[in-house]
C-alpha cells in the first residue's frame, strides 16, 4: 500500500509527515505530532472529545483521513492560548468550572471557540445546540454553558 | 479502531474520478463526506481495496435554482444546507430535516450527496427525496438521469453502477400553494430515527390536494414510498379525517424491524404519528400560514 507525502499547517506550523492512506487524522495529532491535548473517545464520531478546527470549521478527527487533511489548516486544543494568554473560552471553563474529569474539555474547547468565531452573542438554546455533538459524562453542561457565556461576553 | 489497508485516490476532476473508478472496477468507494463510509470501515463492517475522494473536485458544491428545479450538488455539506436562505425559504422540508441529522459537528463534513446514495434506510434524505420526486444525476461512461423512486434497491444498495457518481440532486420547484414537512422520533442528538416521515402537498385552486408524496425514513430496508397514501390523498380536502386515513395507510407500508430503538409495532404506530404529523404541516405551509 501506497503512502502519501501531506503537508499542513497545525497551530499555525508547518509540518510535514508521510501517511499511511488509512491513518486518522486524530492519530495524525497525537501520534506522529505528539500533540496529545485532542482526545480519542468513543472513536465512532458519537463523542466530540476528538474535535479539531480542520479549515474553519470543528470536525470530529476519528472519522477524517489524515491524508484529507493535506493542504489544510488545524487548530487543535494546543494552538487556542496565544502568548502566554488563555482564549477566552479557556478562560471561562475556568472560571465558571465547565469541567469536572476534564476529558471532553478539549473538544468542547474547539467546537465552542468555532461557535464565537461565528456568532458574537450566542443564546444558550444555540450553545446548547452547537454542543450537541459533544458529550460530557460528568454531565456538566449547566457550567459548560455558563463558561461560553462567559466567554462571549469576554469576547465582545 | 483502525480501518483495513486500502489506497486513497484523490482524482482533481470529475472525469479523471470515472476513470479511476472504471480501472478500479468494483474494488473503489466513493468517498464524500464519509460520516457513514468511514465509520463503517473503522468497525470493519466494509472493506474496500480503493477509495475515491471526490472533496477536491471543483464544482460539486452548490444550491440554486436552475430550468424549474433546484439543483444541489452532491459535495454540498448538510451545514451549507444548513444556513442557505434558499432552503429556508422555499424549501422547508430540507429546513426542517436537516437540523435533526446527525449532529453539528458531523453536519460540517456530511454531504446530501453521501446522504442519498449510501442506501441506508436511517439517513434522513432519501424519504425527502421520495417524497419531493426528486431525480439524481449520475456521471459514468455518460449522464443519466435516475428518479429517487427508482434508486433505492436493498439494503445499502442502489441503482449506482460501481463505475457512475451521482453528481447532482434535481427537486422540482414546487409550484405556488405547495408546502412540505419532515417530522422526525429520535432517541437523542446523533441517534437514527425511531421513525420519520417527509411530506410535501400541493393543493389546487379548491384548495383539495393536487400532488402528494410521502417518504418514510427507517421503516424498512430501503427508504420507503408510502405511493398509496400519497394516491389516495389526491382530489381530497385535507382535513383531519383525510390525513388520518392516509397516515394509517402510509404506516401499514412500512416494514421496520425491531431493535433498542423499539418493537415493530411501536415503530409502525410512530409511522403514523409522524405522518399525521408531517402532513398537517405540510398542508398549513402549502395554505400559506
Amino acid at each position: 500500500m501506497a503512502t502519501h507525502k501531506i503537508s499542513v499547517t497545525i497551530n499555525g506550523a508547518a509540518r510535514e509527515a508521510e501517511v499511511e492512506s488509512r491513518l486518522l487524522l486524530v492519530h495524525l495529532i497525537r501520534e506522529v505530532f505528539r500533540m496529545t491535548g485532542t482526545h480519542v473517545g468513543c472513536d465512532t464520531s458519537h463523542c466530540g472529545a476528538c474535535t479539531v478546527i480542520l479549515d474553519g470549521n470543528p470536525v470530529k478527527s476519528c472519522t477524517v483521513l489524515a491524508v484529507q487533511a493535506d493542504g489544510a489548516k488545524i487548530t487543535t486544543v494546543e494552538g487556542l492560548e496565544q502568548g502566554g494568554k488563555l482564549h477566552p473560552v479557556q478562560e471561562g471553563f475556568h472560571e465558571k468550572h465547565g469541567l469536572q474529569c476534564g476529558f471532553c474539555t478539549p473538544g468542547m474547547l474547539m467546537t465552542t471557540s468555532a461557535l464565537l468565531e461565528r456568532n458574537k452573542n450566542p443564546s444558550e438554546q444555540e450553545i446548547r445546540e452547537a454542543i450537541s455533538g459533544n458529550l460530557c459524562r460528568c454531565t456538566g453542561y449547566v457550567n459548560i454553558v455558563k463558561a461560553v457565556q462567559y466567554a462571549a461576553e469576554k469576547m465582545r | 479502531m483502525i480501518p483495513a489497508a486500502f489506497d486513497y485516490h484523490r482524482p482533481g476532476t470529475l472525469d479523471e474520478a470515472v476513470k479511476l473508478l472504471k480501472k478500479l472496477g468494483g474494488e473503489a468507494k466513493v468517498l464524500s463526506g464519509g460520516m457513514s463510509l468511514l465509520p463503517m470501515l473503522k468497525l470493519r463492517l466494509a472493506s474496500f481495496a480503493h477509495l475515491v475522494d471526490i472533496n477536491r473536485i471543483p464544482g460539486l458544491d452548490y444550491i440554486k435554482e436552475k430550468g424549474g428545479n433546484l439543483c444541489i450538488g452532491a459535495m454540498t455539506r448538510q451545514a451549507a444546507l444548513e444556513r442557505s436562505d434558499l432552503i429556508r425559504t422555499k424549501y422547508p422540508i430540507l429546513a426542517d430535516a436537516v437540523p435533526l441529522i446527525a449532529d453539528p459537528l458531523v453536519r460540517n463534513r456530511g454531504t446530501i450527496g453521501g446522504n442519498v446514495a449510501n442506501g441506508d434506510p436511517g439517513n434522513d434524505q432519501p424519504a425527502i427525496m421520495l417524497a419531493l420526486g426528486a431525480t439524481f444525476v449520475a456521471l459514468g461512461a455518460k449522464e443519466r438521469s435516475i428518479p429517487a423512486s427508482q434508486f433505492y434497491k436493498g439494503l445499502y444498495s442502489t441503482a449506482l453502477a460501481p463505475n457512475e457518481i451521482l453528481t447532482e440532486i434535481r427537486i422540482p420547484a414546487p409550484p405556488p400553494k405547495s408546502g412540505g414537512a419532515y417530522a422526525k422520533l429520535k432517541r437523542k442528538t446523533g441517534d437514527f430515527a425511531v421513525a420519520a416521515a417527509a411530506v410535501q402537498v400541493t393543493l389546487g385552486k379548491n384548495g383539495a390536494i393536487e400532488r402528494a408524496g410521502i417518504g418514510l425514513t427507517n421503516a424498512g430496508l430501503t427508504p420507503v414510498e408510502a405511493t398509496e397514501a400519497a394516491k389516495y390523498l389526491v382530489g381530497k380536502m385535507p382535513d383531519e379525517k383525510t390525513i388520518a386515513e392516509a397516515a394509517k395507510m402510509a404506516a401499514a407500508k412500512s416494514s421496520p424491524s425491531a431493535d433498542r430503538r423499539g418493537s415493530v409495532a411501536y415503530k409502525k404506530e410512530m409511522a403514523r404519528v409522524l405522518t399525521t404529523r408531517a402532513l398537517r404541516k405540510a398542508v398549513q405551509r402549502a395554505q400559506g400560514g
